[in-house]
């Protein structure tokens, strides 16, 4: 086992707030982390220090036993390569469609020709589940799911080997959000990824994590399988996990049993 | 990390060739014509491949395979379970070879000029019905006060109007300066010192206050109304605005109409003021011409006329820039190109409008506000 993210003694300050202090976690290779927490409790801000968007204040984060920041451009790049992030919003560039979208980090590479790009992109759009026509599209041409697919092929692009994902089932509906967890899972599976996902959604932390982490008093409070986390006796574990459309949602995967 | 390695091995009856190492895209993208040079030249159509002692392939490095290949699965191939998923992968997507580029059609020509042409009288469409829906707003202001949008209008007139002040003055400042410098040079050769009086006025006054003014205010306000109008297109609240049951002709467009309607007059007068005192400064300077004597000549060189031709001339031109604005502003679709090309393209047709515009008041107003020879 292999440690891929490893956060020690993390504190973030915005103003006079403490977001975060002394916040640790390692994540191992190969695991689907789901990072929970109530409102404004720092995930996105744990998330983007991780991407590399954010600088730490005080503490260190590594990815794949290196610094994210220091040693040149060469190494921070070919770091950075590494890993694949999903945004909420998708962050497609809005003046290329899908097709150039996908290309575009194989482009930046400047190693492949056209017929090899055209080649791997086909594949990636077949990988998230679109049709090559699809390629042709705007994003403002797109729906919500078939944005965070398209964003996903292009995290997917340059191979990463750690996938980042932020509420990777907001704003989607049931039967959508189902099966873009259903295609993420699938795929953390095909290609040996790490995840690690911010998220909201009870239906996609209970299919998809091998692990749950919990962000709340400023620091990482439990990180376990969900039937350990349940187990804790915490307010805000016990309104996240166990308030009634929370049990519902935990009994639909199996994970709590049904008592009356 | 171990590089993707390539070995021909020639046993008796033929050779295989034997794949080793990463085939990732992090060990192969380095050298990737190099890799696919020499499997192409190790590939033949009958060989065997054996894959076995392969550590790693990911897509990036199973395409630079899959392409020597000659897109499809080679009939003696060894290969690990979980690696020939990836070929399986690759082999289910592709079904669309790369398009050639469409030749260009010998009417290519003709295609550019009609879809231009089409392109423009689209433009004229629609900007005559944002002027009517201007004039149908307007009616409805006159009948209905209360739903003038004042706010809007004196935000509008602070941003475009005071908020400009400054640089007006010091353009206008600059240029009456140079342009009295300029003449001056001319006029003391003929010994016709006192007609500096009669140029700077009435070139100012008349030509140059207005246009130089409209221009400024056309790159700084123009630009600043499409780019408004093109974010709320992309972020929907326009259409917001409309499920709220706020017409976007009234509240955005009108205001904005209305207020560099007032605002670009009164800058000219403004700049006018200011050029006028860097004119009579530099000569001064240059032709010993006192302040006192070109305070009491310029109303009998310039009659007042020409102050009210220059003073419409920027209602006329602040009316149209924002017109111009409005209507690019809210062709924008929403992706980032198009907001900088309809910036970009209000920008240049405002002023081109206002240089058109003033053109045609030169012609209308030949006869108008010359002094008495």
């Amino acid at each position: 086992m292999t440690t891929v993210i490893r956060i020690r003694d993390l504190s973030t300050r915005f103003g006079d707030v403490w977001i975060h202090k002394g916040l640790s976690l390692d994540v191992q290779r190969g695991e689907l982390v789901s990072l929970v927490g109530g409102s404004g409790s720092g995930k996105t801000t744990l998330l983007r220090m991780i991407i590399g968007l954010l600088m730490p204040d005080q503490g260190s984060i590594e990815i794949f036993g290196e610094p994210l920041f220091g040693g040149g451009v060469a190494r921070e790049r070919s770091l950075r390569q590494r890993f694949g992030v999903l945004f909420q919003h998708g962050a497609l560039f809005s003046a290329f469609n899908v097709f150039d979208n996908i290309a575009f980090p194989l482009r930046e590479l400047k190693r492949y020709d056209e017929g090899s790009i055209h080649d791997l992109v086909m594949l990636k759009l077949s990988m998230v589940e679109l049709l090559p026509h699809h390629g042709k599209l705007m994003p403002a041409e797109l729906s919500g799911g078939m944005v965070k697919r398209v964003a996903l092929a292009r995290a997917l692009a340059l191979e990463p080997e750690l996938l980042l994902l932020d509420e990777p089932t907001a704003g989607l509906d049931p039967d959508r959000s189902d099966s873009f967890v259903r295609l993420i899972r699938m795929l953390s599976e095909e290609l040996g990824l790490t995840v690690m996902l911010v998220t909201h959604d009870l239906d996609t932390l209970a299919a998809l994590s091998t692990r749950v982490a919990v962000l709340a008093e400023q620091r990482i409070l439990a990180y376990g399988t969900t039937d350990e986390i349940i187990q804790i006796d915490h307010p805000f574990i016990r309104n996240f996990f166990l308030s009634e459309r929370s049990v519902r949602a935990l009994q639909n995967s199996g994970l709590v049993a049904v008592h009356h | 990390m171990s590089a993707a390695r390539i070995e021909v091995i020639v046993r008796d009856g033929g050779s295989v060739v034997r794949l080793s190492g990463r085939w990732t895209l992090a060990t192969t993208s380095q050298r990737v014509a190099d890799l696919a040079g020499e499997l192409s030249r190790v590939a033949s159509p009958a060989g065997s491949w054996d894959c076995l002692n392969l550590e790693a392939i990911d897509s990036a490095g199973a395409i630079l395979l899959w392409r020597a290949w000659g897109r499809a699965m080679p009939s003696d191939l060894s290969i690990k379970p979980e690696h020939w998923r990836v070929f399986e992968r690759i082999e289910a997507a592709d079904h669309e070879p790369r398009a050639a580029l469409v030749p260009l059609s010998p009417l290519h020509g003709v295609m550019v000029i009609g879809s231009a042409s089409i392109g423009v009288g689209r433009h004229l469409v629609d900007f005559v019905a944002l002027i009517g829906q201007f004039g149908l707003d307007l009616v409805h202001v006159l009948r209905n006060w209360a739903d003038l949008p004042s706010r809007e209008i004196s935000a509008n007139l602070y941003k475009s109007g005071v908020r400009a002040m400054p640089v007006t003055a010091l353009v206008g400042f600059l240029i009456g300066v140079v342009l009295s410098y300029l003449s001056a040079l001319q006029l003391k050769q003929f010994g016709a010192d006192i007609f500096i009086v009669n140029i700077i006025g009435l070139g100012i006054v008349r030509e140059l206050g207005p246009v130089l003014v409209a221009i400024l205010v056309a790159g700084r306000s123009g630009s600043a109304m499409t780019a408004q109008l093109g974010v709320m297109r992309v972020t929907e609240e326009i259409d917001a605005l409309a499920t709220m049951g706020v017409p976007r002709g009234l509240r955005l467009v009108f205001p904005k109409v209305v207020a560099l309607t007032i605002a670009l007059p009164l800058l000219v007068l403004w700049s006018t003021a200011i050029a006028l005192i860097g004119g009579m400064v530099s000569a001064q300077v240059q032709l010993d011409i006192s302040y006192g004597f070109f305070f009491q000549t310029l109303p009998r060189v310039v009659p007042a006329a020409n102050l009210w031709i220059g003073l419409v001339k920027g209602a006329v031109f602040g009316a149209f820039i924002a017109l111009v604005a409005c209507h690019f502003g809210l062709r924008v679709r929403p992706n980032t190109e198009s907001l900088s090309a309809n910036t970009t393209a209000s920008v240049v047709s405002a002023i081109t409008v206002v240089i058109i515009l003033d053109a045609m008041f030169a012609i209308a107003t030949r006869s108008i506000g010359l002094p008495p020879v």
